[in-house]
């Protein structure tokens, strides 16, 4: 068992960098393996360039923000996903169970419909969605005895709300010019991706999911149930409000830049827990890492295969759909 | 003292009517207290007052002298653990990582369990004679297997006090006996035991002291064998209660008609 458990390990951290790396090699534009990693390294070391500035202008300015930006949605999401999973103790719970996702919405509508600035986009869709999670804590504070149930709840409801504001955002949208683009916002997609737009996503998104990977023992004890983890010495709801700020901090910021992609957060908790098992402290890890595989690779499908690119919420459960099914059949789904 | 409850009074909020009402109990070191009393009479609803878990109403808990309502709840966890009457979880954990979360309180916000958790773990189900199910998923053993990881896990907590709701339950008659012998080794070394029963045989072989409860809020609690009367049972249960000794052995019956 420690030999498989270390080859999995093993591969899991593999993974995700060799994906990294053959991401480079896919798209219009060919570029060398060697090269790639040459003009990577020249970024941080002082190597001559032998290599045409539009050799580097793909592999800096086009290539890798979008790889970048594939992997911190993907790994952000399932990130995310399992976390709130845990904390709900509930394994149909995704990241967008509070509302983020309909928040972001509304809020990257608002932002097209006023000031059609990328970053206003960004940021409107980033507020959007802590708004959601706020507004659903703010209902569970009003309920006498605020429970997990409750504030589920409250991210149905306040999902509903933004959605229907998103609508009538969309109602009054005019439909030649401002309509098509909140459209393709929420299909989600990472083809304009640049560098200055995930900046402030990896300044958010990276210190949060430091946070959690450092917490993630306690994911477990909260896992067994709110009166088991008081019992165990755990001030339960105070822990819970953690993990859900920081998660809800990684959603929203994956949501501002890729539109609503769904799926990853939901499913590859549940695939990880397929291959390392329901222990939070294996399955955090492996989650980042199994959801910046998944989505660099439906991403990478994504742009390579048609001139008119797909969009990235229709691949993942097109893709993922089948690749799941296949898995339950293989083994324990790590819940009962 | 370890433990030591004064006029405790627990009602729901909103409604008149009290839960209970001049609860008074304490329990030192190495002793056990029983529990007895009807179904609704709210024994596992005192437990989770005198566990911090439920704020109660009136009356104060004072846990190693200290009030429990100003104690953070890892200051609580370690000097006192219940055990709940039944526990589900959705998440298959394997039982391993069941007990070792007994560890939580004594560790910081990023410490995790290290290899002395896990030693303590193996000694625990091994006391326990568990052993074989340690890595077992906690979702798919049995209620009184169940209940056993939880009482290991609560080895690992390393408590002064244990506090069990319902702990035979669940268990079959050999584990019943199992379980007696158990928790009267854990006190001999120095636990103190707090818990409840439907079985008056129980409290009878285990229990220095035992508090019966009665819908007439009249509360009896003494010396187990003073308490253990026909009279104080038939009046608590609301059903004439026999009790018959033979030699050591005591028991106690009901008509079925």
């Amino acid at each position: 068992m420690p030999r498989r458990t270390g080859l999995t390990t093993a591969l899991l951290i593999a993974a995700p960098l060799l994906l990294f790396l053959l991401s480079f090699l896919l798209g219009r534009y060919p570029v060398a393996p060697l090269t790639v990693l040459k003009v990577i390294a020249g970024r941080f070391l002082p190597i001559a360039p032998e290599w045409s500035p539009t050799v580097e202008s793909v592999v800096i300015n086009v290539r890798l923000p979008r790889v970048l930006a594939a992997m911190a949605v993907g790994g952000g999401l399932a990130l995310a996903g399992a976390c709130y999973q845990g904390v709900f103790r509930n394994p149909l719970v995704s990241p967008f169970t509070l509302g983020v996702s309909a928040g972001a919405g509304f809020g990257a509508a608002v932002a097209i419909l006023l000031f059609d600035q990328r970053y206003a986009i960004q940021l409107c869709a980033f507020a959007g969605g802590l708004a959601a999670v706020a507004l659903c804590f703010a209902m569970n504070r009003f309920h006498r005895a605020g429970s997990t149930i409750v504030l589920v709840l409250g991210g149905v409801i306040v999902g509903a709300l933004f959605t229907a504001l998103l609508s009538l955002l969309k109602y009054t949208a005019d439909p030649a010019s401002k309509l098509p683009v909140i459209e393709f916002w929420l299909l989600g997609s990472l083809s304009s991706v640049s560098m200055a737009d995930m900046v402030p996503v990896l300044l958010v998104s990276v210190p949060a999911a430091a946070v959690l990977l450092l917490l993630r023992w306690r994911l477990n004890l909260l896992a067994m149930g709110d009166e088991q983890a008081r019992i165990m010495g755990v001030e339960a709801a105070r822990l819970r409000a953690v993990f859900i700020l920081f998660a809800t901090l990684i959603a929203a910021s994956a949501v501002s830049i890729s539109g609503i992609i769904g799926w990853v957060g939901l499913v590859i908790p549940h695939f990880a827990r397929i291959v390392v098992g329901p222990d939070f402290r294996r399955l955090l890890p492996a989650t980042l890492s199994l959801g910046a595989c998944y989505l660099l690779a439906i991403d990478d499908i994504a742009r390579t295969i048609s001139a008119a690119e797909v969009p990235l919420g229709v691949l993942t459960a097109l893709v993922g759909a089948p690749v799941f099914i296949l898995l339950l059949g293989r083994g324990g789904l790590g819940w009962a | 003292m370890i433990l030591k409850a004064t006029a405790l009074g627990f009602s729901y909020p909103g409604r008149d009517r009290a839960v209970f009402s001049g609860v008074d109990l304490d329990i030192a070191a190495g002793e056990i207290v029983c529990v007895l009393g009807p179904n609704g009479i709210g024994k596992s609803t005192l437990l989770r007052c005198l566990a911090g878990l439920s704020p109660p109403s009136a009356g104060t808990v004072a846990l190693q002298g200290r009030p429990i309502g100003a104690l953070s709840r890892a200051e609580i966890a370690r000097s006192l653990a219940l055990v709940p009457q039944s526990h589900d979880t959705v998440f298959a954990f394997p039982v391993r990582s069941v007990v070792e979360m007994g560890r939580a309180p004594h560790l910081g916000w990023l410490e995790t369990p290290g290899p002395d958790a896990a030693r303590q773990v193996t000694a625990a189900l091994d006391m326990l004679g568990i052993a074989h199910l340690i890595d077992a998923a906690y979702t798919e053993i049995s209620g009184g297997e169940r209940q056993l990881v939880q009482i290991a896990r609560v080895l690992v907590q390393a408590p002064h006090l244990m506090i069990l709701d319902e702990p035979t339950a669940h268990l079959d008659f050999a584990n019943q006996a199992r379980f007696l012998a158990l928790v009267r080794r854990l006190a001999d070394a120095g636990l103190a035991v707090l818990f409840t029963t439907h079985a008056p045989d129980h409290a009878h072989l285990l229990a220095d002291r035992t508090l019966v409860l009665s819908r007439g809020r009249k509360l009896a609690m003494g010396m187990t064998q003073d308490i253990l009367s026909e009279a104080v049972l038939s009046h608590a249960y609301e059903v004439p209660v026999r009790k018959i000794s033979f030699g050591a052995h005591v028991a106690f019956t009901v008509d079925v008609r």
